[in-house]
C-alpha cells in the first residue's frame, strides 16, 4: 500500500480510535494494571505486581455461588426473553400484511424505553408489592386468600424486570432477520406441502438463527453485567457477580474488586465468543 | 379422491383485488393432460394471478378450476398434485441442494434414507449428483434453476407450474434452459404452465401459448397459430414479426378488397365475408413475407400488391437483415429480408423501394 493510501486508511478508522482508546481501551488498562496492585485498607493502592487478589477471587467459595446465581439469572432471562421476543418479531413479520402497520407495532414495541430503566423497574414494585395490583387483584377474584408473597422482591422479580427490560433486544435483531426471509421461500415451502408448523421448525427459525444469536449477546452480557436489577428487585436477598465487587468498591477495596471485573471480563468474552462460533455473526450484518 | 389427470379447466376464473382491481376478468381455458402451456403477456396482465390460483396459492374471487376433472379451489398445493417452481427460484438459502430437493419428502414424513435416496435419484436426472452438499449461494443460475426445477418434481405431481422461470438467467443460458425443461417435461409426461413475458420462448416450448392482457385472454392456441395467425392487433404486435396496418376499405371487388388510409395509398387484401366498403379495419403481414424491389424493376404480379416507401434504417441480424422502412401512419413497417438475397442488391438508408407481398399473404384482424 502506498504512504497516501496508508494514510487514508488512518484516517478512515481514527473517529473509532480516538473513542475506543479514551473510552475503552485506558479504562480497561486501568482495572487490569490494578488488579494485580495492592490495598492498604484505606482506599489507598500500594504499586507493586501480586497475584493474591486473583488467589482471592478464584478460590474463593463466594466467587462460584455469585457465579451460578447469575448464570441462573442470565439463562432464565434469556430462555423468556428469546421466546417472547421471537413470538413477537414473528408476527409482526408473518402476521400484519400491511408493512406500514408493521413498523408501527414495532415502534409500539420501543415506547418503554422512552423511559429511564430505573423508573421502569420501579413501576414493578407497585404491581407486583404486597398490596399492589397483583394480588389485590387475585385476593379480589378469590384466586387465593394470602397475597403471594413471591412476586416482590424475589428472584421472580429479577427475573421479571429483566425480561421486561431487555425482550427489545431480542425483538429487534430477529426481526430484522426475520423481515429478510424472502415471503416466496415460506411459500415454497407450502407448495412442497409444509404446514404451518413445519415451516416455523424447517424455515423460519434456522433462518432467524443468526438474529437470535446476535439478541442472545445482548441480553447475556446485559444480564451478567449488571447488578442494580438484582439488588432492588430481589430487595437485597439476592447476590449477583457485578454487586459482590460493588460491595468491594464501597469499602475501597479497589485491587480485589478489578480482580474480579477482569474475570468478569474474561467469561463474557468466552461466552460471547462460544455464541458467535455458532453462527456467522457477521455475515447478517455485513449482509 | 386422488387427482390422477394433470388435465386442467378454468371456468370463468375471476380475481379481484380490494373489490375493485380486475387482475383475472372472467378466464376460461381447458390444457389437455400432458401439455406445454405458456401464458404469455406484459407484466400485470394476470398471468402469474392465474399460476397461483392453480397452484392454491391464492383462491379466485369467482369461478372453478379443474384438475382431473376435479375442483380444487379450497384445496392445498399437496392435495392438488401441483408443484410449483417460483421466480428466482426460492431455494432453502440454509439448506443443501440434498435437503433443498428433499424437503416435501421430509414434510411428508419419509424417514432420512428414503427421502435421500430419491434425492438422490432426482439429483442424476437433472445432473446435480456432485452439487448435493452445496448451499444454493454457491451455485450458478443454471444450476440454481436444475434444483427449483428438481424440488419442485420430487413429488410426482400432475401439474408443474413455472413462474418466469428463465427471466434470472443470461441469454445463452436462457436458450439451453429452455432445452432442458422441454427435455424434462417429455420425460415426466406430465402438464407444465409457464408463464412469461417472451414471446420467443413462449413459442419456442409451448403446445398451447395463451395471450393474455389486462387479464383476459387475447387468444389461445398452438404456438403457430398465434404466431401466424393473430386474432387481433395486440396479438399480433405482441407476439412481433409482424406489420400491422390499419385503414377503411374503399372498394370490393370480387375476390379482392382495397384498403387505404390517409398515410396509405390503398392495398389490396384478401375479402373475408361479410367485409364491406367502409369497414375500418387491421391487417397484418409478416415481415418476412415481405420483399423489396427497386421502382421500375419490372412489372408487377397481379397476385401481390405494394407500397412505395423508403429504407430508414438497416440492421444486420445474421441469418436475415432487418430493413426499417417509412412507418405508415404510427405503425412501424418492417421488412426482413433473407442475408444472401439484400447483399446481392445492398440497399441503403434513404433509397425508395417498393414493399411487395403476396396479397392472400396478408391476413385480417379482428
Amino acid at each position: 500500500m502506498t504512504r497516501r493510501g496508508n494514510l487514508a486508511g488512518w484516517l478512515y478508522v481514527s473517529p473509532l480510535v480516538l473513542v475506543l482508546v479514551p473510552f475503552f481501551v485506558l479504562p480497561i488498562l486501568v482495572v487490569l494494571a490494578a488488579s494485580f496492585m495492592e490495598t492498604d485498607g484505606f482506599g489507598g493502592i500500594i504499586p507493586t505486581v501480586t497475584l493474591a487478589n486473583y488467589a482471592g477471587v478464584l478460590t474463593s467459595k463466594l466467587t462460584l455461588d455469585l457465579y451460578l446465581a447469575t448464570i441462573k439469572f442470565t439463562i432464565l432471562t434469556w430462555a423468556f426473553s428469546g421466546i417472547i421476543g421471537f413470538w413477537v418479531a414473528y408476527f409482526l413479520v408473518f402476521h400484519i400484511r400491511n408493512p406500514l402497520i408493521a413498523i408501527g407495532l414495532f415502534l409500539v414495541c420501543t415506547v418503554p424505553f422512552w423511559t429511564s430503566n430505573i423508573i421502569r423497574m420501579i413501576s414493578w414494585i407497585p404491581l407486583l408489592g404486597k398490596e399492589g395490583l397483583v394480588n389485590s387483584t387475585l385476593i379480589g377474584a378469590g384466586v387465593v386468600d394470602q397475597p403471594l408473597e413471591f412476586l416482590l422482591f424475589s428472584d421472580f422479580a429479577v427475573v421479571v424486570a429483566y425480561v421486561h427490560q431487555l425482550t427489545i433486544f431480542m425483538i429487534v435483531p430477529i426481526f430484522n432477520a426475520l423481515a429478510r426471509i424472502d415471503k416466496r421461500i415460506v411459500e415454497a415451502a407450502l407448495d412442497a406441502g409444509a404446514s404451518r408448523f413445519d415451516v416455523l421448525r424447517l424455515i423460519v427459525l434456522p433462518m432467524a438463527k443468526n438474529g437470535i444469536a446476535l439478541g442472545s449477546i445482548f441480553v447475556v452480557s446485559i444480564v451478567m453485567g449488571d447488578f442494580f436489577v438484582v439488588k432492588v428487585m430481589s430487595g437485597g436477598g439476592s447476590a449477583s457477580v457485578v454487586g459482590a465487587f460493588y460491595e468491594d468498591i464501597s469499602v475501597l477495596q479497589y485491587p480485589p474488586a478489578a480482580a474480579s471485573a477482569i474475570v468478569l471480563t474474561l467469561v463474557l468474552t468466552l461466552v460471547v465468543a462460544l455464541i458467535l462460533r455458532s453462527v456467522d455473526i457477521r455475515r447478517e450484518i455485513t449482509r | 379422491m386422488a387427482i390422477t389427470r394433470g388435465d386442467i379447466e378454468l371456468a370463468g376464473i375471476t380475481k379481484t383485488y380490494d373489490g375493485r382491481f380486475m387482475a383475472v376478468d372472467g378466464v376460461n381455458l381447458k390444457i389437455p393432460d400432458g401439455a406445454y402451456c405458456c401464458f404469455l403477456g406484459p407484466s400485470g396482465c394476470g398471468k402469474t394471478t392465474i399460476l397461483r390460483m392453480v397452484a392454491g396459492h391464492e383462491d379466485p374471487t369467482d369461478g372453478e378450476i379443474l384438475i382431473g376433472g376435479q375442483d380444487v379451489v379450497g384445496l392445498t398445493p399437496a392435495e392438488r398434485r401441483t408443484a410449483m417452481m417460483f421466480q428466482s427460484y426460492a431455494l432453502f438459502p440454509h439448506l443443501t441442494v440434498r435437503d433443498n430437493i428433499a424437503f416435501a419428502l421430509r414434510v411428508r414424513g419419509l424417514d432420512k434414507a428414503e427421502r435421500h435416496a430419491r434425492a438422490d435419484q432426482m439429483m442424476e436426472k437433472v445432473r446435480l449428483t456432485e452439487l448435493a452438499d452445496r448451499l444454493p449461494a454457491q451455485l450458478s443460475g443454471g444450476q440454481q434453476q436444475r434444483v427449483a426445477l428438481a424440488r419442485a418434481a420430487i413429488t410426482e405431481p400432475r401439474v408443474l407450474l413455472l413462474d418466469e422461470p428463465l427471466s434470472a438467467l443470461d441469454e445463452q443460458l436462457r436458450v439451453q434452459m429452455r432445452q432442458e425443461l422441454r427435455r424434462m417435461q417429455r420425460e415426466l409426461g406430465i402438464t407444465f404452465i409457464h408463464v412469461t413475458h417472451t414471446q420467443l420462448e413462449a413459442i419456442a416450448l409451448a403446445d398451447v401459448v395463451v395471450v393474455m392482457e389486462k387479464g383476459k385472454i387475447r387468444q389461445a392456441g398452438p404456438a403457430r397459430d398465434v404466431y401466424a395467425a393473430p386474432r387481433d392487433r395486440y396479438v399480433a404486435e405482441f407476439l412481433g414479426g409482424q406489420n400491422v396496418l390499419s385503414g377503411q376499405v374503399t372498394r370490393v371487388n370480387g375476390a379482392r378488397a382495397t384498403l387505404a388510409a390517409p398515410q396509405l395509398r390503398g392495398i389490396e387484401i384478401p375479402l373475408r365475408p361479410g367485409l364491406v366498403q367502409g369497414d375500418r379495419l387491421d391487417v397484418a403481414v409478416r415481415r418476412d413475407d415481405i420483399e423489396l424491389v427497386r421502382p421500375g424493376s419490372g412489372p408487377a404480379d397481379p397476385a401481390t400488391t405494394a407500397v412505395t416507401t423508403r429504407v430508414q434504417a438497416i440492421e444486420y441480424q445474421g441469418a436475415f437483415v432487418k430493413v426499417m422502412l417509412d412507418p405508415v401512419g404510427s405503425d412501424e413497417f418492417v421488412a426482413y429480408v433473407p442475408e444472401r438475397r439484400f447483399f446481392t442488391d445492398p440497399l441503403d438508408v434513404g433509397d425508395v423501394v417498393l414493399a411487395t407481398w403476396a396479397i392472400d399473404r396478408a391476413h385480417l384482424l379482428a
